[in-house]
């Protein structure tokens, strides 16, 4: 077992390889099972921040009997500080698009889609050149799949598997209840496999260089590489590639100013680590290596001492509360109660001890919401008001 | 298939045509539900907003209830039922920028521009709105115009900024 938590590079995504006809065609002449090994050998784990391993999820849909199947690559890239996915995009959309295809026919899928984030607007053209370049060359080889870009319209919670299905099927981006799971009644009530971005472009990198080399990556439980999106109190903001399970006092060490109070990890639904817990925090899915581990969507946002936390809090309440669908009640008024809370708190309308009832509302949250929106909300909040209380009072 | 930079070119046409350009686009969509969404993308892209005559025309076009079509249509935020102003002034307060002092460069743009976030100048130049992380937080606080995006800005940059464009 390797167990770093030193902070290491790696350079695999942004690679240029101009080999993606050839990947592919190798990978169509394996059989699907032989792939689906290949890719839990590897242990990947999805990049959106869930971190369900990757394998598992192709082999759940390959095991169902439809004739109709798809593939789906959300590109719904919503949470605050994350920025990596439009990077990949414009970058190595191949990787992308060839993780689809091979992904298409390791299940049986003859239909792809990318759901990008209107946003991001401005990529596809360019996208929409490399998936015609890459159907072209999927007829030569006699591989029926074809790719198709669906535009998101500006709502953070369609970035949520079952929202995105909703969203892509005309309605309203409502998240459906689990189960059935997207594996076996997804988009258009069809078995589905959808996938991170990077989640895609690491296949490639598995698909090309086997899963030893991906595996060798990180540490126990978490395998591999990873984008992380750096910004807030930085000298050097942007997108970095760096092995998993790395401590968090590393991290800063190289990327703070020297005067880091706190880091969000995974963004507004992440969760605030103050800088007395930066050894003992490890960056990656689970397991417990010296402290508390955490999962992240790439997203890390460093504050330096001049912030203040309540701003930060209340930042992230105001856009639950403006993100938040509507459709269950513990999240719709939930995040309107937490955010007057924190202000009546501040404005000295309510003592203290209010925020412990704030913290209980949160766990009912965390329990009873819907979708992973609602649960989130209690990780940015118990984690800010529990470490840094008296920026909330004073 | 009529596609959107076509539909973009239209401006100056009558009312009418316009109508008779998103029926057609509802024909090419097949009159599917499951399109409902692109098809007010490009109603939005025809007519700059989507007022209740045209959400109304949607819904009789496509065989929808009404109630149907405005509760997709509120739904996404990039969907607007106001008419916009010929350059929309988005500052972003994900937490990267808000951090970075958006909220000052908002201010400062609400007493430039005399209008509240959602709103037009009366000269129908310029809308203001808010958006949460447009995913330029390397580049914090951003804003953009008309998809162009401003990096770094502060409130000093303001002025010249919106002067530039006037």
């Amino acid at each position: 077992m390797t167990t770093s938590y030193q902070l290491k590079r790696a350079d695999f995504i942004f690679k240029y390889e101009n080999d993606w006809e050839k990947i592919l065609s190798k990978c169509i002449s394996r059989t699907p099972q032989e792939l689906i090994n290949e890719l839990i050998s590897s242990e990947l784990k999805g990049r959106g921040g869930a971190g369900f391993p990757t394998g598992l999820k192709w082999k759940l849909a390959a095991e169902v009997v439809d004739a109709t199947k798809y593939v789906i690559c959300n590109a719904d890239e919503g949470e605050p500080g994350t920025f990596k996915d439009r990077e990949i995009l414009s970058m190595v959309p191949y990787k992308v698009l060839t993780g689809m295809a091979v992904c298409g026919y390791v299940i049986g899928a003859k239909e792809g889609y990318i759901y990008l984030r209107g946003e991001y607007f401005f990529l596809q053209p360019e996208l929409n050149k490399a998936i015609r370049e890459f159907e072209y060359y999927c007829k030569g080889i006699n591989l029926d799949f074809t790719i198709r870009i669906f535009m998101g319209s500006g709502a953070y919670i369609c970035g949520e598997e079952t929202a995105l299905f909703e969203s892509m099927e005309g309605k309203r981006g409502e998240p459906r209840n689990k189960p059935p799971f997207p594996s076996s009644y997804g988009y258009m009530g069809k078995p589905t496999v959808i996938n991170n971005v990077e989640t895609l472009a690491h296949t490639y990198t598995i698909f090309k260089y086997g899963a030893k080399r991906f595996y060798d990556l990180g540490v126990q439980y978490s395998r591999g590489s990873k984008l992380f999106s750096v910004s807030g109190d930085t000298p050097k903001p942007g997108i970095y590639e760096l092995e998993l399970g790395m401590s968090l006092a590393d991290f800063v060490d190289e990327f703070g100013d020297g005067d880091t109070k706190a880091v969000q990890v995974g963004g507004a639904s992440g969760f605030l680590v103050p800088r007395k817990r930066f050894d003992e925090t490890a960056i990656g899915f689970q397991g417990k290596l010296t402290g508390i581990s955490l999962p992240t969507g790439g997203s890390m946002m460093l504050f330096n001492s001049s912030r203040s936390m309540f701003n930060v809090l209340d930042n992230y309440l105001e856009f639950f509360r403006e993100e938040s669908c509507g459709q269950c009640t513990p999240c719709r008024v939930g995040c309107q109660q937490l955010l007057m809370g924190i202000k009546a708190v501040k404005r000295g309308e309510k003592n203290a001890k209010y925020l412990d009832k704030l913290l209980r509302l949160t766990e009912t949250m965390k329990l009873t919401a819907k979708c992973g929106l609602g649960q989130s909300v209690a990780n940015s909040f118990s984690s800010i008001v529990e470490n840094f209380r008296e920026e909330m009072i004073y | 298939m009529i596609t959107k930079d076509e539909v973009c070119s239209v401006h100056t046409s009558t009312q009418k045509e316009k109508f008779d350009l998103l029926g057609n686009v509802i024909i090419d969509y097949d009159r599917k539900e499951s399109n409902l969404i692109q098809i007010l993308h490009m109603a939005q892209a025809i007519f700059g907003y989507v007022p209740a005559d045209v959400q109304y025309f949607i819904a009789d076009q496509m065989e929808l209830s009404i109630s149907k079509v405005n509760s997709v249509l509120t739904f996404y935020s990039f969907f607007s039922t106001q008419p916009k102003g010929k350059y929309t002034v988005s500052i972003c307060l994900g937490t990267a920028c808000y951090v970075r002092g958006g909220k000052e460069v908002l201010n400062k743009l609400k007493s430039v521009l005399g209008i509240d976030v959602g709103a037009t100048t009366e000269d129908k130049i310029f809308s203001l709105s808010v958006m949460r992380c447009i995913g330029a937080c390397g580049l914090a606080p951003a804003m953009t115009i008309n998809n162009k995006v401003y990096k770094q800005v502060n409130p000093n940059k303001i002025p010249r900024i919106l002067g530039m464009l006037k």
